[in-house]
């Protein structure tokens, strides 16, 4: 939406928007339609995607969707305890979470991806011994690359802490310690921030 | 408690309507028996937790008569877990708990301070605070930034607000404005730029000495890899440092105002020392983030000059000249100029309020951004915002230098950067996107909108005006906006050694068997040169072929 007022749905991302809106730089315009040329690809792609119909130009539209798909899928974040797996397999909420204690909710590790897990088969086996199945089945935030990517701080005297990311600026994740209350939103240009090695 | 098993006790007692005793055989001791059995089985203590069920029901009937809960039947469960969670707490010991200090109570403490008025403080202060202040007033600016959506909470605003007030009453402060806030990594930086009464401020000692300029530091290696038998003396190197270039006097240029920065509102305000030429210079070429810590060091290459608090002041300075900006005509020149000549280097660097200021339309402030002026000065690429030439010689050939050129072959071009109060429309953009986007804070009532001013050059900065009142202000991470990934500089190349030449050849030192096989030999040689003389000669042959 452009004003709250009217919302448009917008429709899901794949694998291939991603991958072409990777390569775009810069700001975003504000105007769904706009079309972006794509101006990095080498002659090989250029050659397929004549072949194939296509012509090098990404909307905005796509870029949108593909940015928000990558966000959700790098740095959203959500409580330890806050979701469950079931034996079955799948995922609920925890309807009996109670939120994070103070000391838990400074550390890295009380905090998981929402994603699919990556580094959890790698764990050695006296690691996973530890881990409780029903709550611990994602990644922690812990072993992100680089480390150090996520600040830490308490805010409003110590009764909310607020995490942010510095892969992505302005992913900002607040959480209220012993209370169900937590969230993450973006506010933000909307662009990676690769400079990120250099800048810890 | 279910229908009786045959062999239960209770078994073809209780029938509805007839009291369980009364076809009761009256034989004392079965029914002592059966009390004893039920009892029995009541004390049996479960295999899991050790409790046992007589204890508990007689627990959670005590705790019901003592606490005498409305809707005791319909609570029964929880008052039953409670009970059994009860189980789990420390009685009373002879140690007593001590009272844990929660964090927010500490937080809470500080902020205290804040709330607390001063000692001393009577009526009279009443009077003076209705006069001129230089306290801002944070509030009503919050407001204006909160219609387009950008400020802090009002909670932190408010504490902000009181720090503020705190600093002024503590430091003579001429004029004070809340500036901003920078993330970090560990906490953040509330900043408040103020303007010291004149003549009021405090000399400080600095520390020049001991901030090295970056380029002193890398080129300063002479050449000393020369193993030079001839001369005794090492070569001079002919490398002289690049001129330091002096930072700006306090209260001019980029020291025009002086910084104070706090983590928290409530924490001592700290002041920012002045910056210099060379920290902006080098703080332009890196990229990194705050801490949080004013002592951190700042590792980066090209080696930045100071630390963190140096650097924060960099970026600070960077920031207040290229986005503060004001609505045209509320700053003009002051009307007595000087000398032009004078003035013609640096430009003009002083402006005033204009008392006749007439506001714009807060339309037209948004539509074109020739409205809005610059009334931060523009760092040049020196780092200073008035060019300083570092070759003058005397005050009296300042104007032919400026002419002719000077014998030094690493003159330095004066830097002219725009003038003071030029429009924003001047602004080049990055790429295609303008440096700056305006906006009204709303469309649906334009009677009471805000103009707003979102910089991109610098992601984080805000201007808003709504008739006469205007602010800047930044809230972010401290850095610039570049669509293209942040290269560091390249290490400088390895300096070239001394060529090899017939002069000067290097050789590797003779290892220890080597200067006593020769010493060994020579003593042969000495000794067998008294009897012969001519075996001399050769022996003087070889010890020279052997010095190369």
């Amino acid at each position: 939406s452009l004003n709250c007022v009217e919302w448009s749905l917008l429709p899901p991302a794949t694998e291939e928007m991603v991958a072409r809106a990777e390569q775009l730089k810069g700001r975003f315009q504000g105007d769904p339609s706009f079309e972006y040329e794509c101006t990095e690809i080498n002659a090989e792609d250029a050659e397929r995607l004549f072949e194939d119909g296509k012509e090098p130009m990404i909307k905005e539209e796509s870029r949108l969707v593909a940015t928000i798909e990558q966000i959700d899928r790098a740095v959203g974040i959500i409580p330890r305890g806050a979701f469950v797996k079931t034996p079955l397999g799948s995922v609920h909420e925890n309807r009996n979470f109670e939120g994070l204690s103070l000391t838990e909710a400074k550390k890295l590790s009380s905090y998981f991806h929402f994603t699919e897990p990556v580094n959890l088969k790698n764990k050695t086996l006296l690691e996973k011994a530890d881990l409780d199945p029903s709550t611990d089945f994602l990644d922690s935030l812990e072993h992100d690359i680089p480390p150090g990517s996520w600040t830490v701080q308490l805010e409003k005297g110590g009764t909310v802490v607020v995490l942010r990311s510095l892969l992505w600026l302005g992913l900002t994740f607040y959480h209220v310690p012993m209370t169900k209350q937590y969230g993450y939103i973006y506010f933000g240009t909307g662009e990676k921030n690769l400079d990120l090695p250099f800048m810890l | 408690h279910g229908p009786y098993q045959p062999h239960e006790p209770g078994y073809g007692l209780y029938q509805p309507g007839y009291s369980p005793y009364d076809d009761q055989i009256p034989d004392p001791k079965s029914r002592t028996l059966a009390i004893q059995n039920a009892k029995a089985f009541l004390l049996k203590s479960s295999t899991t937790s050790g409790l046992n069920l007589y204890d508990h029901l007689a627990n959670v009937l005590t705790k019901i008569l003592d606490e005498q809960p409305t809707n005791a039947v319909d609570i029964i469960e929880n008052i039953s877990k409670d009970v059994k969670w009860a189980q789990f707490q420390k009685k009373m010991d002879t140690l007593r708990d001590e009272h844990e200090i929660l964090p927010t109570f500490e937080a809470a403490e500080k902020r205290k301070a804040l709330f607390l008025r001063g000692n001393g403080e009577g009526d009279e202060e009443l009077e003076e605070e209705i006069g001129e202040t230089p306290l801002p007033n944070v509030m009503e600016t919050a407001f204006y930034f909160e219609q387009a959506g950008i400020g802090l909470s009002k909670d932190e605003s408010y504490h902000i607000f009181l720090a503020l007030k705190k600093l002024i009453s503590v430091q003579p402060i001429r004029t004070c404005r809340f500036w901003g806030k920078i993330l970090g990594l560990e906490m953040n930086y509330i900043i408040a730029e103020v303007q010291y009464h004149e003549g009021e401020e405090e000399e400080e000692t600095e520390e020049e000495e001991g901030i090295e300029e970056g380029g002193k530091g890398m080129g300063d290696v002479e050449d000393e890899d020369e193993k030079n038998e001839k001369e005794d003396e090492q070569p001079k190197s002919t490398y002289k440092p690049p001129p330091v270039i002096p930072k700006e006097e306090n209260g001019t240029g980029a020291n025009k105002y002086v910084y104070f920065v706090c983590n928290e509102p409530g924490k001592p305000w700290v002041k920012l020392p002045p910056v210099t030429p060379a920290q902006i210079v080098c703080a332009r070429k890196i990229k990194k983030f705050f801490t949080g810590r004013l002592d951190a060091p700042v590792v980066s290459f090209p080696p930045f000059p100071g630390n963190e608090a140096n650097y924060l002041r960099a970026q600070i300075a960077r920031i207040s000249a290229g986005t503060h900006i004001s609505p045209i005509g509320f700053y003009q020149f002051a009307e007595e100029e000087g000398d032009e000549e004078e003035e013609g280097e640096g430009g003009r660097d002083t402006y005033e309020e204009n008392p006749d200021f007439q506001p714009l339309s807060v339309a037209e402030m948004v539509d074109s951004l020739s409205t809005w002026v610059h009334h931060g000065q523009i760092i040049l690429k020196q780092g200073r915002c008035v060019w300083f030439n570092p070759f003058k010689k005397s005050e009296e050939e300042e104007e032919e230098e400026e002419e002719e050129k000077s014998d030094e072959p690493d003159e330095l071009q004066q830097e002219i950067g725009p003038p003071l109060l030029t429009p924003l429309s001047e602004d080049e953009g990055i790429q295609n996107i303008p440096a700056w986007t305006a906006q009204l804070s709303t469309n649906l009532i334009p009677q009471y909108a805000v103009a707003v001013l979102q910089s991109n050059r610098w992601p984080g900065a805000y201007a808003f005006a709504a008739g006469k009142k205007f602010d800047n202000i930044y809230f972010g991470w401290g850095h610039k906006y570049s669509p293209e990934n942040h290269t560091p500089p390249l290490p400088l190349p390895v300096q070239a050694e001394y060529p090899s030449g017939p002069e000067i050849t290097e050789a590797r030192d003779p290892t220890l068997e080597e200067e006593l096989a020769f010493r060994a030999a020579r003593e042969e040689a000495l000794a067998a040169a008294e009897e012969e003389e001519d075996e001399e000669d050769d022996v003087e042959d070889d010890e020279e072929e052997e010095d190369d």
